[in-house]
């Protein structure tokens, strides 16, 4: 039997314990409906509300996280995540908004997702903003969404092809095959751009358009950008931007002035959402001037105009040809919008500069700090990440291993295998919010373990040793699959 | 102001290292014609400023706390949060960390997400729940994918009732349009007062999922027993769009048969938030586990014998299968789902039951109230749950207006989604409205002209 | 690396029996997937199949692959309790672990033992 560390909350279950209760009904009895319509048993936990306290503070203790280390996770920016963002989405103006409440008693909220809109647009060069989508992929599979419809409502069905990057992270291609086109693989060159002999070649009238991830997951900007953009659109293709990389470009370049057509934002990414183990995400698509008409439904838009005494009145439109809603309600207003909003307005135009500015400073001084001790096989000038080789020479250390032995160093592990192009990749993304001392306590810990690589493999191959947990057997759970857990056998005559 | 850690003289080491001399220099593979862009954004606020600036633009909005009295519901209710989840939520260790990718230093978020799934097939008595999608709209659109994935396209036909919730439609319909589905049923000026049985003669040999809503969007509640039955003769897949708060009192949706049991658990803690983020709950059979979208977390043991959780079936997702996944789903709802977890089990089972009680009596205690003013009517005469269509005698916009001059959102003008609807309102009441509201709500009405 | 003799080998690792028609994956197909924990079998019997068409789905812990038909005809049998044990795919790909018999199976472009061992060879480095 394995040894538990935290019992489940169905452990921890006492037949008749409560935790909180509710009030006592304020209005005369109504007979249930008949018992066929009803549920015979409940078999949900009885706690009492300190026992969720620890039992869940225990869990967190368990986690690493932004507000306890260094979290170089490449793709992923996971940047600090400012406190005041968390008081402001709270405010119960925000808070308790009903989505259908008639748009005059919630212009306070339509007026920031109004500027929302605006900004972003101002942030990435483009005509318009969709809020809608709830993370990423979410809006991946909208952009691409737009790009069928607009080659269809012109009759150019023939247009069936995407082009993929072999770099492009998976999204990519899943979300094309979700509308059943299909992938043509753009291999890389030598520089880490994409390969324009191969793109020539893969240019022709059943092209739908080219997925780019710029700078790409090796953290490279594509010095050939505006030639893969025209050779793009010179095929009647439309540019196709992934927006996970946009903590680089920030003030830097816009995406729509290199001639990009869509692109979706991660505001958990670059504008500081707090990632929240794995969700909510928010993920508002830009687009160029000829996709704006089919932006999902609805937008935020003036519905009356103001004056100087008098503020506009905002309310929902609907573009013209638009491709549908990609959700219920309005986007992930509360957990993501305010958050991002508070970001930006506190950052300006000089702010979300520096932001970039030294995301990318940081990504090269650790990429300079690892040169001689580990290959990057993609060495120039990176943007706001770098990948590099998590093996050596004549040694059976894999970068899984070295991901692990971090931890003992109390350092998340970098993004392991990914990109595929590189043999055992690591990918670090450091972002803005590291200071030096822990770059150099970062890049000294993977000098030090790659020392122990060659010293002493097997600590490398057992780790991590100072972690709660080791590591686990992932065949175990995909063999047995238990997904969930139910309260005890006799649980009402167990206690 | 920034969150940049670094001094003047700490940058100027850096880039000495980097070998450039300045930060400008990093930027030289950006094309120079489009270097630079001066943004036309607002100055920058200090934390103060920003603070002031949010706290007015939230209350220029009329709350349903602090303000106004609310019976809106249609896919987002107004229930209480107990004081607990939001303390869980706001620990830095949950809610700054990401995907479990290292289950090493990630058991906290496995575990809770692991007890998540526990507490959602144990609430739909499903046997299997995965780790959330973004909204109930969005689940639905992922039971369509799983369908589609596990009949691999050789059946192409939706069968969905016009009372499943007019924007889940709609995103189905979007999501789909690359699949060349035919779809039945979504029709709004059919028999609204038709029941279930309606549906079963749209249901063939082609029909690869039949899609409904329990209670459905008009509140009602159905038994989909002999539907089912049905549709599996015919082979067809069954998904119910659940509310979880009826399922805490009503027969589940498992009894039924169903194949899939998807819906919103944004009433399992999470705040209106203006329409989100919330929480699409997603639960089916194991045998269709491998078809199904979204992250799945998995019992084992770790190298020392302790039970931990891992991240499981991960070949199924898009960041290995590519093109060839059922669908492009990265994130889940993590923190949402811990939300959803603290709720349901701060409250436990009483407390858990005792709201579904409260909604249940406060609802039909509003609904014989409402019936007895002249001109109004409940539309439908089958049981129901939280949430009942009321027949006035004007159209219900205008009925909502002069409620809102009161005070009241009056429900949702089912006018909007259903050209026969016109003078219906649909009616939500939890357990956040006191006797007095919905006195208040009759008196108001009593008195319209 | 085991390459039975009396096999035909395709480029993309399934192999092909002329004598009974059937067809599964190479061992050095499963080792290279790793542990499999799940197969789909994605034609059934009385089905006509062609070379390249898909025949099956199959995920191990860390990847997942498309396992297509090295011959054309009329699938004959399909290994219905494969989808219970896919761990078979690991530990007896060439016996317990077929997928479907192939009847009157014109092969495609396949490679015998030795070419396939070489082919394999090549792409270890």
């Amino acid at each position: 039997m394995a040894t538990i560390v935290e019992p489940t909350i169905f452990e921890l279950s006492s037949p008749g314990r409560l935790g909180v209760t509710m009030p006592a009904s304020d209005v005369p009895e109504t007979a249930l409906p008949p018992k066929n319509l009803l549920r015979s048993d409940l078999p949900l936990p009885e706690l009492a509300e300190v026992d969720v306290v620890r039992h869940y503070t225990k869990l967190s203790k368990f986690n690493y996280s932004v507000d306890d280390g260094f979290y170089p996770l490449g793709s992923c920016t996971m940047k600090y995540n400012p406190k005041i963002n968390e008081d402001t989405c709270r405010l119960p103006g925000f808070l308790y908004t009903h989505p259908l409440q008639p748009i005059e008693t919630v212009q306070g909220n339509l007026a920031l997702m109004f500027e929302m809109q605006e900004w972003l647009k101002e942030i990435s060069g483009f005509a318009g903003v969709t809020l809608q989508p709830a993370a990423g992929a979410h809006g991946e599979f909208t952009g691409v969404l737009m790009m069928a419809a607009y080659h269809k409502a012109r009759n150019d069905t023939k247009r069936t092809k995407m082009l993929i990057p072999d770099a492009a992270h998976g999204t990519n291609p899943a979300s094309v095959g979700m509308l059943g086109m299909s992938v043509v693989t753009i291999p890389s060159d030598s520089r880490g751009n994409v390969d324009l002999k191969a793109l020539e070649a893969a240019c022709d009238d059943t092209v739908v358009g080219m997925m780019l991830t710029n700078p790409n997951t090796l953290g490279m900007f594509d010095e050939n950008i505006e030639k893969v953009v025209n050779m793009v659109k010179d095929c009647g293709g439309l540019m196709y931007g992934d927006g996970a990389n946009l903590n680089a470009l920030l003030g830097i370049v816009r995406p729509g002035d290199l001639g990009f057509d869509v692109m979706h934002f991660n505001l958990h990414k670059t504008f500081s959402v707090p990632h929240g183990g794995g969700g909510p995400g928010s993920g508002p698509v830009g687009v160029s001037q000829r996709l704006v008409d089919y932006l999902p439904s609805p937008l935020v838009g003036i519905i009356e105009e103001g004056d100087d005494d008098l503020e506009p009145l905002y309310g929902f439109v609907t573009p013209k040809h638009s491709i549908g809603r990609m959700k219920a309600f309005h986007g992930h207003f509360g957990g993501g919008l305010v958050r991002a909003y508070t970001y930006i307005s506190m950052h300006g135009p000089d702010g979300l500069k520096a932001i970039s500015q030294f995301a990318v400073l940081n990504a090269n001084y650790l990429q300079a700090r690892l040169r001689s001790t580990y290959k990057i096989p993609y060495d120039r000038i990176c943007m706001h990440e770098f990948v590099m080789e998590g093996q050596f020479e004549g040694s059976d250390v894999r970068a899984l291993d070295i991901s692990k032995r971090l931890m003992d160093y109390k350092f998340h592990p970098p993004t392991n295998y990914f990109p595929l192009i590189v043999h055992e990749a690591l990918m670090i993304e450091p972002t803005e919010t590291e200071n030096k001392d822990t770059l150099d306590r970062f890049a000294d810990a993977l000098i030090a373990i790659a020392e122990e690589a060659k010293s002493q493999p097997d600590l490398l191959h057992n780790a991590p040793h100072s972690t709660p947990f080791g590591r686990m057997d992932e065949v175990k759970a995909a063999r047995e699959l238990v997904l969930c857990c139910w309260l005890p056998e006799n649980y009402e005559t167990l206690k | 102001m920034t969150y940049i850690p670094i001094s003047p003289k700490e940058r100027d080491a850096m880039l000495q290292t980097v070998g450039v001399k300045s930060l400008d220099d990093l930027f030289d593979a950006i094309p120079k014609n489009h270097r630079f862009p001066e943004l036309d954004l607002p100055p920058a606020l200090t934390e103060m400023e920003a603070a002031t600036l949010l706290s007015e633009m939230a209350q220029t909005n009329e709350n349903v706390r602090e303000h106004m009295i609310s019976f809106l519901g249609a896919g987002a209710y107004n229930h209480y949060v107990p004081s607990v989840v939001d303390h869980m939520l706001r620990r830095g260790e949950f809610f700054t960390a990401y995907t479990p990718y290292q289950p090493e230093i990630s058991q906290g978020t496995l575990q809770a997400i692991f007890e998540y799934q526990s507490l959602m097939t144990n609430l739909t008595g499903m046997e299997v729940s995965n780790a959330s999608h973004y909204d109930g709209a969005t689940a639905t659109a992922e039971a369509v994918n799983l369908a589609y994935a596990q009949f691999r396209g050789k059946r192409k036909k939706i069968v969905m009732s016009p009372t499943v919730h007019p924007q889940y439609r709609e995103v189905i319909r979007t999501y789909s349009q690359g699949m060349g589905l035919e779809e039945a049923g979504d029709d709004v000026s059919a028999d609204l007062e038709a029941g279930p049985e309606a549906l079963m003669s749209l249901v063939d040999d082609k029909t690869m999922i039949v899609v409904v809503q329990y209670p459905d969007f008009f509140g009602r509640i159905h038994d989909y027993t002999k539907l089912i039955e049905d549709a599996h003769a015919k082979g067809a897949l069954v998904c119910i769009v659940a509310n979880p708060t009826a399922l805490l009192m009503l027969k589940t949706p498992a009894e039924m048969g169903a194949d899939i049991v998807v819906g919103e658990a944004q009433p399992f803690g999470i705040p209106l938030w203006y329409g989100g983020p919330y929480l699409g709950f997603f639960t089916t059979k194991k045998s269709y586990v491998h078809k199904m979208a979204g992250r799945l977390i998995g019992e084992t043991v770790d190298a020392r014998g302790q039970r931990s959780y891992v991240l499981t079936l991960t070949a199924r997702e898009q960041h290995i299968k590519r093109e060839r996944a059922t669908s492009n789903i990265c994130t889940n709802q993590g923190l949402l789902a811990l939300a959803a977890a603290v709720y349901m089990s701060s409250l436990g089972k009483t407390g858990l039951q005792q709201v579904a009680n409260l909604c249940y009596q406060k609802a039909h205690y509003a609904a014989s109230e409402l019936s007895k003013i002249d001109g109004f009517g409940l539309c439908f005469t089958e049981p129901f749950f939280h949430e009942f269509v009321l027949c006035c005698p004007k159209p219900a916009s205008e009925v909502n207006e002069y409620l809102l001059d009161n005070g009241i959102f009056g429900g949702y003008d089912l006018g909007k989604d259903y050209p026969s609807l016109k003078n219906h309102l649909l009616v939500a009441v939890t357990e956040m409205n006191s006797k007095q509201e919905i006195d208040t709500l009759v008196e108001v009405l009593k008195e319209m002209e | 690396m085991n390459v039975p003799s009396n096999l035909k080998y395709t480029k993309s690792d399934e192999w092909f029996d002329p004598a009974n028609g059937a067809a599964g994956i190479t061992d050095y197909a499963q080792n290279q997937l790793s542990d499999i924990v799940f197969v789909e079998l994605l034609v059934d019997e009385g089905e006509t199949v062609e070379v390249g068409k898909p025949i099956a789905s199959v995920e191990s812990v860390k990847a997942s692959a498309e396992i297509y038909a090295p011959a054309s005809g009329t699938v004959s049998a399909v290994n219905k309790g494969l989808a219970d044990k896919p761990e078979t795919l690991n530990s007896d790909p060439f016996g317990e672990g077929w997928m479907i018999k192939i009847a009157g199976g014109n092969a495609g472009d396949v490679m015998d033992a030795d070419a396939y061992t070489a082919y394999c060879d090549g792409r270890a480095h």
